[in-house]
């Protein structure tokens, strides 16, 4: 038995303390169990990498957090809500950078942006301000803003796929390997967004390969193997005994 | 209720927008439709009488046909690089982008069944004695159509093998809308004697029901 009390969840997410909470989650793709009872809480503001082999189960974490997937069995409370019953309400509060881009082909990388941005609910010159800022950072320039996705390389997509992310501005950010594909300028790029964000309190999970460059930005390492969590460390002691971050306040 | 038909203006024009840029319906959608017509005419040996008795059902048929390439499109715009899961996170409602998604399509369809009255006039001989019912159940019949096969095109991406599954799916539920929109053709074109405004009453029901029914049962539809 996994139950929260849910109410309690929310206070102490307004108290500043937890975003994500997962106790002995269990999420299936198709009948096969991808994470299979995984235990995971993230405070406010932190900024975590996730970490572990292909087909560990890392991607479907990041889409149980975005509440894209019902929890099978198991507590899952992100941002104060229950993913059994407010998967909605969580949704439009967070940003997930998948492996795919998101982003429609014939439209051009100004019309994607402006589009995900006014998808988010921002009105029009709102939508414009950020997604010029959003473009920006992610370094596309005019001329880029005005070709369509169909004739970008892949780089320049992931580019843009970030960008269209980074104009929600969401609370939690969801980023699977979000360096994958770029070339420095770009990754170097992703790194000072995932800065920003952190400083502007928003949390962070990154799933990455790319250890010696993400744990620049991450004091926390959370190792997922076979769906579930096999180790939780800063990153200094990332080899070392791992930190139980179970937290209590909560009802098991 | 103002923010759900905002959002689904927002995602009937992105929609537009992308096929006014791919240009599927004007270079292949179309095409496709008239050819068909043009077969119905060679497998009915060309002779006009026959035809212009015939032409309201081989009209809709030839819609029908049409409509599967145009909600198929439609639904693989969202899939082809996972924008799909990005409407989900954007927080626009299930209804909102139900109701985006069937506009677009109704607004090709009408396009194209401009072209296929012209198609059936030149090709057939068809003489139009009621303007206004033929206007009015081309519109009528659009709504359904598009709603139906936008809900049912996003029952059969749930399923897996959605270009496979979806005329399986979807076509005998549109054979209402074939029947009620031939009927009220046969009325508006003189080719039998029969009412066809209460045919296009019908019709109006069904397509209410359908918009109705989409926009509450889409949200159980995209989810996984």
């Amino acid at each position: 038995m996994h139950g929260f009390r849910v109410g309690e969840s929310v206070h102490r997410y307004r108290g500043g303390v937890s975003v994500v909470e997962l106790r002995g989650a269990v999420a299936l793709l198709g009948r096969f169990p991808a994470l299979s009872g995984i235990d995971l809480s993230v405070d406010a503001g932190e900024t975590v990498l996730i970490q572990g082999p292909n087909g560990a189960g890392k991607t479907t974490l990041l889409q149980l957090c975005a509440g894209l997937l019902r929890p099978a069995d198991g507590a899952a409370v992100v941002l104060g809500h229950d993913l059994n019953v407010e998967r909605r309400a969580v949704r439009r509060r967070v940003g997930l950078l998948g492996h795919a881009t998101g982003l429609y082909g014939d439209l051009t990388v100004a019309e994607n942006i402006a589009f995900w941005a006014r998808a988010a609910g921002l009105t029009g010159s709102e939508a414009k301000s950020r997604a010029a800022t959003a473009a920006g950072l992610m370094g596309i320039d005019d001329r880029l803003l005005s070709r369509s996705v169909n004739v970008l390389s892949a780089g320049q997509r992931r580019r843009t796929s970030i960008a269209a992310l980074a104009v929600r501005r969401p609370e939690l950010w969801l980023l699977d390997e979000p360096h994958a594909g770029l070339d420095q300028a770009g990754r170097d790029a992703v790194d000072s967004l995932i800065r920003d964000a952190a400083a502007a309190g928003a949390t962070v999970l990154v799933s990455s390969h790319e250890l010696e460059r993400v744990r620049s930005l991450s004091p926390r390492i959370v190792t997922v193997a076979a769906g579930m969590v096999v180790g939780d460390t800063s990153a200094g002691e990332h080899g070392a005994a791992g930190k139980d971050t179970t937290g209590g306040g909560i009802d098991a | 209720m103002r923010e759900m038909f905002s959002d689904a203006r927002l995602v009937a024009t992105k929609d537009l927008r992308i096929e006014a840029r791919s240009r599927v319906l004007v270079n292949q959608v179309a095409p496709f439709a008239l050819l068909v017509l043009v077969l119905f005419g060679f497998a009915l040996d060309a002779d006009q009488r026959t035809l212009r008795t015939f032409a309201p059902g081989l009209f809709w048929v030839t819609v029908l046909l049409a409509a599967l390439l145009a909600v198929a499109r439609s639904a693989s715009v969202e899939h082809s690089d996972d924008a799909h899961s990005g409407l989900r996170l954007s927080g626009m409602s299930p209804s909102s982008i139900f109701l985006g998604k069937a506009a677009a399509v109704f607004v090709q369809l009408m396009v194209l069944e401009v072209l296929l009255t012209l198609g059936i006039v030149v090709l057939y001989g068809s003489e139009i004695d009621d303007p206004v019912l033929m206007s009015l159940t081309a519109v009528a019949a659009a709504v359904a159509v598009a709603t139906m096969g936008t809900l049912y095109a996003a029952l059969a991406s749930g399923l897996g093998a959605r270009e496979t599954l979806l005329p399986i799916l979807l076509l005998p539920v549109l054979a209402p809308v074939l029947i009620g929109a031939t009927r009220a053709f046969d009325d508006a074109l003189g080719a039998a004697a029969v009412d066809g405004w209460a045919w296009l009453g019908l019709l109006a029901v069904f397509g209410l029901v359908a918009t109705v029914l989409g926009a509450l049962a889409h949200g159980a539809m995209i989810e996984d």
